[in-house]
């Protein structure tokens, strides 16, 4: 029996011999494994192939595995969409600027709060980090950014997210793990903190910062609550909350694609003119496509991310 | 001398973070004013001066008013159903993540992973949009089981009231679970190999190995999460639950977080709200210290 089982590598080398029960249970966590997989990446295929398939069989649900048909008016039609351009500028615009506000104030706050030397660090570091456990609520706080003349403004989307307490802890214990000694020698030769900051801190830092700017970049994009609380003008729209607004209210939907119609139902086949369906999946394609195209690069920073995060949150 | 020098650089620093400290108190600290509007009858296009205080009044209403009462048990019973339930079933990353440290098959390994984690990346808008397309009355489900001729009618997943915590559970793990088994994945990498060989020299089957190694050395991590969880208990955010929620399911699917923006900017009771969003801060903080100290009673160390 013993010699007829399969032997297997295991992880750390050592080969051991599988029993029935054993190869049962291997199988059957492929087999689950596989359904999870299919379970989270189906869902983006679906949508993909939806969108450059021929509208009329994706609209009869004919399009499930594979694309039929493929064409490319949906993109074009959905870039000439009114206001679609405008919301995509906006989130673009709240990425790029958060994110490196965000990138810059967690590396030198992180390194500022392991300076012994600066006048009520532990007091100070403290009133930062609290933060992270209360909150005022989002009455009191959309209130507050009435007053400040934040609502209605893209800096609302900037200002309240440029210190993110998390990632100054991210920071503190990376710079915390560098050696002392690069500091001191920098500061023996005359260097002030900034000196040491900017010549001595920043480029060893570097992964630390790329996490941190991975997690602000996606929360920028994705954000939707503070457009809903903080802006009634479409000109500050974000593509998440144009989004929203196509899936749940189809009459504004309905309403592009008349105006579409008007100007190009005569140049574009019946199969390729656009439907509220085929719409509404082209631009779910567009917003989910940049978290697509950064995450494999950055994936391998977010388990050094969540680690650290989870030692010291 | 050199003692003056120090403090003057102390100082200087203080200075280059003072700005952000400012931000800091402009954006958490400054808004905690806010709850005074809990005290008076605000209404818009008022201030605050020119609205009457009320004393305790819009609190006493939670409990007293009927309709009120009935309205916020209601959105405690569904933030206790969906917490509970998310509660009930916390250790599912565990679990996934250490079967998925069973398959040696490392392509399959990281496949599986990469594709799990995908979801947590994307918005509450981006999965109520491929909710939206999967299950709504011409989405993929009910265009297979139509076409097949097993129904006539298309099955409203997305209104229906049926079953809906759970559903709601399944859309929060489907996003989450995978990011989650990340952490438990790095803890199991950094299990002693020792102790494995040592248990599979003396005969130690796969099954008794991840029962009496893997999984006792994953419980503290867990605990930790559990304990976070607990303290979070009524913060449900309302991101997701505001997406997926429409007027034949809004009901059973208001937890407390968007019951309280509901309540301010559908029905313009800003007082009622703010005063159920401070009751909701109260209860949080005094569940945050009783886990953070049940943390450091049993494991030796908080999280806080």
């Amino acid at each position: 029996m013993a010699k007829k089982a399969k032997t297997q590598k295991g992880s750390n080398g050592v080969h051991y011999k599988m029993g029935w029960s054993e190869r049962m249970m291997m199988i059957i966590t492929y087999f689950v494994y596989s359904i999870f997989a299919f379970v989270c990446f189906y869902p983006f295929y679906y949508i993909l192939i939806n969108s450059i398939s021929n509208n009329d069989l994706s609209a009869r649900g004919k399009v499930l595995f594979i694309p039929l048909e493929i064409h490319f008016n949906n993109f074009v039609s959905v870039a000439k969409i009114n206001g679609l351009l405008q919301a995509a500028t906006v989130s673009l615009g709240r990425t790029v600027i958060g994110a490196t506000l965000t990138v810059i104030t967690a590396g030198f706050l992180g390194f500022m709060f392991t300076r012994d030397t600066m006048w009520g660090r532990k007091f100070w570091y403290r009133f930062v980090v609290a933060t992270m456990y209360f909150n005022a609520g989002i009455i009191p706080w959309y209130l507050t950014m009435r007053n400040l003349h934040l609502t209605n403004n893209f800096w609302g989307y900037i200002f309240p997210l440029v210190v993110q307490p998390f990632n100054i802890i991210l920071c503190k214990t990376f710079v915390e793990s560098t050696p002392k000694a690069l500091q001191e020698a920098a500061e023996i030769d005359g260097a002030g903190t900034l000196t040491v900051f900017f010549k001595v801190i920043l480029p060893i830092i570097k992964p630390i910062l790329a996490t941190v700017a991975i997690f602000a970049a996606v929360g920028q994009w994705n954000a939707f609550q503070d457009t809903l609380l903080l802006v009634t003008t479409p000109k500050l729209y974000t593509l998440q909350f144009v989004l929203y607004q196509y899936i749940t209210q189809a009459n504004s939907l309905k309403a592009i694609i008349n105006s579409q119609m008007s100007t190009e139902s005569i140049a574009a086949s019946l199969a390729h003119s656009q439907t509220q369906t085929s719409i509404r999946m082209t631009v779910t394609i567009v917003v989910v496509a940049p978290i697509m195209c950064v995450y494999p690069f950055f994936q391998r920073y977010f388990t050094s991310g969540i680690m650290i995060g989870a030692v010291k949150g | 001398m050199l003692k003056n020098k120090r403090k003057q650089r102390g100082i200087k620093e203080f200075l280059l973070v003072l700005p952000f400290i400012f931000l800091v108190a402009l954006f958490s600290y400054y808004p905690l004013y806010g709850w005074l509007y809990a005290f008076y009858d605000y209404k818009p296009p008022k201030t605050l001066q020119q609205s009457e205080f009320v004393g305790l009044k819009w609190f006493v209403t939670i409990v007293s008013n009927k309709v009120k009462t009935r309205e916020v048990l209601r959105v405690l019973r569904n933030t206790f159903a969906m917490s509970g339930l998310s509660l009930a079933f916390s250790w599912f990353p565990m679990i996934f993540a250490v079967f998925l440290n069973e398959i040696k098959c490392v392509p399959f390994k990281k496949f599986v992973q990469t594709v799990t984690t995908l979801p947590n990346f994307i918005s509450w808008v981006l999965v109520y949009s491929i909710a939206y397309s999967i299950f709504c009355s011409t989405g993929a489900i009910n265009s297979v089981l139509m076409n097949a001729g097993l129904i006539d009618k298309p099955i409203m997943f997305l209104q229906s009231t049926k079953g809906i915590w759970f559903k709601q559970w399944l859309w929060l793990t489907w996003k989450n679970a995978g990011w989650a088994s990340i952490m438990y994945l790095a803890a199991i990498s950094g299990i002693d190999e020792q102790l494995n060989e040592a248990a599979r020299v003396d005969g130690a089957s796969r099954w008794q190995v991840i029962w009496h190694i893997t999984v006792p050395s994953l419980l503290p991590t867990y605990f930790v999460l559990v304990m976070i969880s607990l303290a979070n208990f009524l913060t449900n955010g309302m991101e997701q639950y505001y997406v997926f929620s429409n007027s034949f399911n809004k009901e059973t699917i208001e937890v407390l977080d968007l019951y309280v923006y509901n309540t301010a900017m559908g029905a313009g009771g800003y007082s009622v709200s703010t005063a159920v969003s401070m009751l909701k801060t109260f209860v949080s903080m005094v569940l945050l210290f009783a886990s953070n100290s049940a943390s450091k009673l049993i494991r030796g160390e908080g999280f806080i």
